[in-house]
């Protein structure tokens, strides 16, 4: 029903013509909520009303002729084929109008290429397929990554309707969060493969490259919460790396931030305590599905040549060792894991996979070692 | 178009080959135009389904009907198929049956190479098309290839690298072909700036082909390289950039979409004046601003990348140097304008297709114009908007002249007049239904919908769902093309076409003052004299 009701609408808009699109139907750039958005958006506007003005002048004059110098109204071809000083005139003009654009994308370019007197950093690195954020001041540390509701929806046959989840495809599980008035710094990279972060509120976007460091700058008016996704392609999941960046008042961000220094440390007051089996099954389900089943499907079973099944592989089934050390350090496509996953998200779900997906090793880790491997591997590149 | 030639080869003492031979053989460039149009046609579809698979899947959000991989596939597959498999081959097509005529040559310089040229293409594409059923699946890092994610590519990397290895030799065989007919064949009173401005398109377009084929296939092969011989051109681990891929893809990328793009201004250029009844307007302003954009399509390749964290002075002169083509381009458009000015204007099917592609064309122009400006491409960059814009100026530009010149030529080539009521018919099916394809997609990146996805969310269902039932209303309405084609091969309930098939088109080209069906060899002996409408 909804479906045949959406259709009808689609072919009414067809019929009554655009001009009466409702405002949702979301047409043009969004203004955004910086100053440089709104110049953005001032730019092509401009930029957009010069291309209609052009447009209605040459297709005027081409519809014109259409009508008037046809033969059949007895039009007489003249054969004239050319005229210097019309030519002239039709280049100078366009270089005139070129320049007159030019100027203030100049001056715009030259805004956003101004990174200095920033008041804070955050490091964004591109993952297939999440990101991470690091708040260089204040030592936060997470990764963001679609939200659980529309990851369950967005399969093949998941039978749930994306209309009845909240931003579908554009929620995450932990939105990076800023204070508004504040100029941030923000420095890009990768470690995979490209990616781009683009919220477009903030007017631009930038690619993340391995290997290399970018950056770029916002601040924020407004506070609110502002929706972006990944816009360079990255691989299978590209479509499922949305970004949600939530602007504060500063009192606000503050608080926030003191609430994430807790989660710290509780966090690793987590991962010392002792864990039971079925604890970290239970918990270990949810991060495969989060982490592991977009490749290795829901069931294990991976995709014949692409992606190897984990149901009774053998590195699952052998020695727990092996395993933790392919997840820590990645292999081929399968990124690494280490610092990716906490000491009790990476425990549970190396132990999910030995105990479920129609494996019986029956063994099971503590997140406490994982701990300490984890920081081993930090050390090691404090050495280098 | 084959069976046309054979009643006509009396006044010769050898016609083509009998049977299937003669095809697999041929040297002579009318034959080998056949099999380049054809080929190009049934590439067409093929590239055609895979758009619409990806136009199926954006029906609706949410997953529907294939994996986000196999999708990744067809979107790429769908570019290099359209590319290499259907555009590129349908002009050189044209160029083959077209240029020889036109300038008063026999045949190709070089017929044998003409051959191989193109039975190398033909090899090319099915070498891609295997890639579908190797194990990790055909090339889905789009037809841009960038490092390092298409090194993830499964067993179809090197397969893919070695077809556009081939496909990359076709065409420059092809180009020299074109450009040593070009300079020792023509008639004697054929002078450079007498010559067709589809001549003059086609010259500069091989050049470019010349100039970046060899760079394209370089850059593959860095990519073979780096991921089966352990060197490191795109992997900063290993003292790499991958950036260093996206500037050598992009000094070809650039250059190969006016490729795809100036035959289709000789196309133009050669059918409205004979519609308007009056010579082309600016003849000579027209090769300046030709060669004008061929020689600026090499230096803004970086606007493609404006995203990829250059510096800010060369952000700025990629801008400017890019805002500076919208200038010849611009006085293409007044001249074809200028053509019809005070003209005699008939509306036949080829005509239709032209004043639509002036139209359409300058709208993709117009989005360019706007994508120049890097501080707003920011936003445009990598999203529908960009979808839109190059569709504008394959489609109803370059598409829609390629079918304006099989319109405009059959009937000299095949003798037949092809139906003209169902010629009208697929040209308002094709031009309304391509505007309902591609106009939204321009709101969809407005707001903010990134490219090659496969699912997105639910605001952008209404315009999605508007840009898929465009897609298939063309797509099957090209079917009535092949219908109409071959109806005019056959001759099937057809007039006969005059040997000038267009009122006063002797006065505007050299083929038209041959007879239809044009024989198997024409201009044994240069003709002594052209057309000179130009002067």
């Amino acid at each position: 029903m909804r479906k045949t009701k959406q259709l009808l609408t689609v072919i009414g808009l067809m019929t009554i013509g655009i001009g009466v699109a409702q405002a949702d139907y979301t047409m043009n750039l969004m203004q955004g909520a910086t100053k440089l958005s709104h110049e953005v958006y001032e730019m092509h506007m401009i930029a957009l009303w010069i291309c209609v003005a052009v447009g209605v002048v040459v297709f005027g004059v081409m519809f014109y002729s259409i009508y008037y110098h046809r033969k059949s109204m007895g039009h007489k071809a003249e054969q004239f084929h050319e005229n210097t000083t019309i030519e002239i005139i039709w280049t100078i003009i366009p270089t005139i109008i070129l320049v007159i654009m030019a100027i203030p994308a100049t001056k715009a370019m030259i805004a956003i290429d101004d990174t200095s007197d920033t008041e804070m950093t955050i490091k964004v690195t591109g993952w297939q397929w999440k990101w991470e954020y690091e708040y260089l001041e204040e030592g936060i540390h997470f990764f963001s990554s679609l939200d659980e509701e529309s990851n369950k929806a967005r399969h093949v046959g998941s039978g749930i309707d994306p209309q009845s989840v909240p931003h579908y495809l554009l929620n995450v599980d932990n939105p990076v969060v800023i204070p508004i008035n504040t100029k941030i710094r923000f420095l890009f990279t990768a470690a995979d493969v490209i990616h781009s972060w683009w919220v477009p509120d903030l007017g631009w976007k930038k690619d993340t490259v391995p290997g290399f460091i970018n950056e770029n700058w916002t601040m924020v008016d407004e506070p609110g919460t502002y929706r972006g996704q990944c816009a360079e392609l990255c691989g299978q999941d590209h479509a499922f790396m949305p970004i949600v960046l939530i602007a504060m008042e500063k009192v606000d961000y503050a608080e926030w931030v003191k609430e994430q220094k807790a989660l710290v440390i509780a966090n690793a007051n987590a991962a010392n305590r002792e864990w039971s089996v079925d604890e970290l099954i239970t918990k270990g389900a949810g991060v495969y599905a989060n982490n592991c089943a977009s490749c290795h499907m829901g069931d294990g079973k991976g995709m014949q040549g692409v992606f190897p099944a984990l149901s009774g592989s053998p590195v699952v089934t052998g020695d727990i060792e092996t395993q933790i050390e392919l997840i820590m350090n990645g292999k081929g496509m399968m990124p690494a894991f280490a610092q990716m996953l906490s000491p009790v998200d990476f425990a549970s779900v190396v132990t999910f996979i030995r105990n479920d997906l129609s494996n019986t090793v029956g063994d099971s880790i503590q997140p406490s070692i994982i701990q300490e491997k984890q920081s081993a591997i930090t050390v090691d590149e404090d050495d280098v | 178009m084959s069976a046309v030639t054979v009643e006509n080869d009396d006044h010769h003492d050898h016609g083509p080959a009998k049977g299937f031979m003669r095809w697999i053989v041929t040297t002579n460039h009318k034959d080998i135009g056949t099999m380049y149009l054809v080929f190009a046609l049934a590439m067409f579809f093929v590239g055609g389904v895979m758009a619409l698979i990806i136009r199926s899947e954006l029906f609706e959000p949410g997953m529907q009907f294939v994996e986000p991989q196999f999708f990744n596939s067809m979107t790429t597959m769908h570019a290099l198929v359209m590319i290499f498999g259907a555009v590129m081959p349908a002009f050189v097509g044209f160029a083959n049956w077209q240029i020889p005529m036109m300038i008063g040559a026999p045949d190709m310089a070089l017929p044998r190479m003409n051959n191989m040229s193109f039975w190398m293409l033909v090899a090319g594409i099915l070498l891609l098309f295997s890639t579908l059923f190797v194990e990790g699946g055909a090339p889905a890092a789009g037809w841009t290839m960038y490092p390092p994610l298409v090194l993830q590519t499964g067993n179809a990397l090197p397969f893919a690298i070695f077809s556009i290895h081939l496909l990359g030799i076709s065409s420059i065989m092809g180009a020299i072909n074109i450009i040593a007919t070009i300079f020792n064949m023509r008639a004697p009173a054929m002078s450079l700036m007498k010559m067709p401005l589809f001549v003059w398109t086609w010259i500069i377009t091989a050049f470019l082909l010349i100039a970046i084929m060899p760079v394209f296939a370089g850059a593959v092969t860095m990519l073979l390289t780096d991921r089966f011989f352990d060197t490191s051109f795109f992997d900063a681990a290993g003292g790499g950039d991958p950036v260093l891929y996206q500037h050598l893809f992009w000094f070809f990328g650039h250059p190969e979409v006016y490729v795809l793009i100036l035959p289709t201004f000789g196309i133009a250029s050669t059918i409205i004046p004979v519609f308007a009844r009056k010579p082309l307007f600016g003849y000579a302003s027209m090769v300046y601003a030709t060669a004008a954009i061929a020689f600026l399509s090499f230096i803004v390749w970086a606007h493609h990348m404006f995203l990829v964290g250059m510096p800010l002075v060369g952000e700025l002169y990629f801008m400017y140097a890019t805002m500076i083509i919208a200038v010849p381009t611009a006085v293409k458009v007044f001249n074809w304008t200028a053509t019809m000015w005070k003209g005699a204007m008939t509306f036949e099917t080829p005509m239709l297709f032209s004043v639509a592609f002036v139209i359409l064309f300058t709208i993709g122009g117009f989005t360019g114009l706007m994508m120049s400006l890097a501080p707003v491409d920011f936003q445009y960059h990598d999203t529908y908007f960009i979808v839109a814009h190059f569709h504008y100026v394959l489609v109803p530009a370059s598409i829609f002249m390629i079918m304006a010149g099989c319109y405009f030529w059959l009937p000299k080539w095949t003798g037949n007049m092809y139906d003209e009521r169902l010629g009208k018919l697929h040209f308002w099916l094709s031009v309304i239904s391509v505007n309902i394809l591609f106009f939204p997609q321009h709101f969809l990146g407005l707001a903010g919908m990134p490219r090659r996805i496969p699912d997105y969310a639910v605001q952008f269902a209404d315009w999605n769902m508007i840009s898929s039932i465009g897609a298939f209303v063309y797509g099957f309405s090209q079917l009535l093309f092949v219908y109409i084609v071959y109806k005019t091969i056959r001759g099937i309930d057809c007039e006969k076409a005059t040997d000038e098939v267009w009122e006063g088109a002797s006065e505007h080209g050299l083929e038209w003052r041959l007879p239809s069906p044009v024989p198997y060899h024409t201009f044994e002996t240069p003709p002594d004299e052209i057309p000179t409408e130009h002067f």
